[in-house]
């Protein structure tokens, strides 16, 4: 076992007796094909959560996107993200002559799955904020790779914005049926349809 | 009893862990002959149900005796975990606000583990007041310090109250393995284990005899099968069992008797407690079954002995003046 493999087990560990980390698959069984997964997003736990709840087995193929400005900063922030991670690096600022979702498109014909957190950033209002595009368009350029809803329970009460510390409290991932982009479906139109699927997965019951 | 009061300890808690293992055996080969059965869907769900209890206990008493075999400091650290999920669990239940953040850290991460080592080092005086002294009057101070006034004393009480259950109460178990009983020398670990098994006989009678008698619940918007009459049923069984063993312990048949009652009865008035806790927190079905939040009803299963132990403890200390 490598160094960074047993970083993994490790951190899966820690975050299980802290969380739980129970993943709850309804509508789509664990499975070993190429998938996005797509998740409200409250708090930097939320990636560590979904990998957890991933069986062990699909946590290396599953990557999720880093903001590279931030987490290649620092030695240790670098070397967990692409050592432990394998996390898909992405520069927030936009530059003219470049795609910014070409190191996902890579990733995705890579045969990769993603995480994604469609929101772009943090929310802790309850209800997640209206999605970002690169959703749909990662959707309409692969269109045979089944997108996954997911919803992340609790996890705010965990570490809220601005702590450091994690205060054990059980969370739990669910995640829901498949969904695809229909044929000639309007951008969005298809956005909404897609927060609403990860809002009724967070719905009690 | 007499010729088993003779045998060495090891021999008397290696006899016990026999019995023990040979009861829960019949117990799977009956359920496994069950099932080979037809059965209707009610007789089904009951017959899952009680396939669900008997591996909790399986597993119950295949840690218990490891912890038995390793000593008194794996004992210790096994119930600080056990102690920990179960807090971990009872905080889920409860709404805390951002303010709280810190008190909690200071619960599960000082209190806690603080609580324990006091046990493991045998500080005994320091571990009564550990948590209702020091322990109370700093976790209200850390949630002041939060700057949130909404509902505060709601927050702060149920903060206390968890520690109270999931530490104190808990911690009052391995605590056992302190006392010094005249002749008794090196059993605590075996006490640990005889008030457990108790507990969960008076658990499991009571269940039994509110399904079969159909009384009129006691409380019923808190528990449908609580009654007066089972639960009654339920600590004299515990007493009879307790009597039963008193053979490897300090006491007396009748002293076994009054205290197997007692502690017991206490332990499944606080199972209703809990019952009542969850219904505030709106959770109407539990155990076992996984709910929203993940959690899989172990704060059911030990909230008896949360209860239980420190009535025992103090009961016994006072009683035989150690």
């Amino acid at each position: 076992m490598t160094l960074p493999e047993a970083a993994g087990l490790a951190l899966a560990f820690v975050a299980r007796l802290i969380t739980g980390a129970q993943g709850h698959w309804k509508g789509s069984p664990p499975k070993a094909e190429q998938r996005i997964y797509f998740a409200n997003h409250q708090s930097h736990f939320d990636w560590v959560l979904i990998w957890c709840a991933l069986p062990r087995d699909l946590r290396s193929a599953t990557r999720p996107i880093a903001a590279r400005d931030y987490w290649t900063s620092g030695a240790f922030k670098h070397w967990l993200t692409r050592e432990v991670f394998n996390a898909v690096y992405v520069s927030r600022t936009r530059s003219e002559d470049e795609d910014p979702l070409e190191p996902l498109v890579h990733a995705l014909k890579n045969g990769d799955s993603l995480v994604i957190f469609p929101e772009g950033t943090r929310s802790n209002k309850g209800e997640p904020q209206p999605f970002k595009s690169g959703l749909y368009h990662l959707a309409e350029q692969f269109p045979n790779v089944p997108l996954i809803p997911a919803w992340i329970d609790n996890v705010q009460r965990v570490m809220p914005k601005g702590e450091v510390v994690p205060v054990p409290i059980l969370c739990s991932v669910t995640f829901g049926a498949p969904m695809r982009l229909d044929a000639a479906e309007d951008k969005r139109v298809f956005l909404e349809r897609a927060r609403d699927a990860v809002i009724a997965l967070g719905a009690p019951g | 009893m007499g010729a088993l009061r003779e045998l060495s300890v090891t021999q008397q808690v290696g006899l016990l862990f026999v019995i023990v293992f040979g009861v829960l055996l019949l117990a799977s080969l009956i359920a496994f002959a069950r099932s080979l059965r037809e059965l209707t869907p009610e007789q089904k769900e009951r017959h899952e149900r009680f396939v669900r209890d008997l591996r909790a206990v399986w597993i119950g008493a295949v840690l218990f005796w490891l912890a038995w075999a390793s000593g008194a400091f794996v004992a210790t650290l096994l119930f600080a975990l056990i102690s920990f999920l179960a807090l971990r669990e009872f905080i889920t239940l409860m709404h805390t606000r951002r303010g709280d953040h810190r008190a909690l850290l200071a619960a599960f991460f000082v209190v806690l583990p603080l609580q324990y080592l006091i046990v493991g080092t045998r500080h005994f005086d320091l571990f009564t007041v550990m948590i209702p002294v020091y322990a109370f009057i700093a976790l209200p101070i850390l949630g002041a310090l939060g700057n949130d006034p909404t509902r505060f004393l709601e927050r702060t009480a149920k903060i206390q109250w968890g520690t109270m259950v999931c530490v104190y109460g808990m911690s009052h178990a391995p605590a056992l393995l302190l006392l010094d009983f005249k002749g008794y020398e090196g059993r605590g670990a075996f006490l640990v284990l005889y008030l457990v098994v108790i507990v969960a006989c008076a658990q499991i009678v009571q269940e039994a005899a509110s399904r079969r008698l159909r009384r009129r619940p006691v409380a019923r918007a808190i528990s449908r099968s609580f009654s007066w009459r089972s639960w009654f049923i339920g600590a004299v069984a515990a007493g009879v069992v307790s009597l039963l063993m008193s053979w490897a312990t300090p006491f007396k048949p009748g002293q076994a008797l009054a205290i197997g009652f007692v502690a017991s009865g206490c332990g499944t008035l606080g199972d209703l407690v809990m019952k009542a806790l969850k219904r505030d927190a709106g959770v109407r079905h539990w155990g076992g079954r996984a709910s929203v939040t993940g959690a899989v009803g172990l704060l059911d299963r030990v909230a008896p002995i949360c209860f239980a132990a420190p009535v025992f403890f103090h009961s016994v200390r006072w009683y035989f003046g150690v």
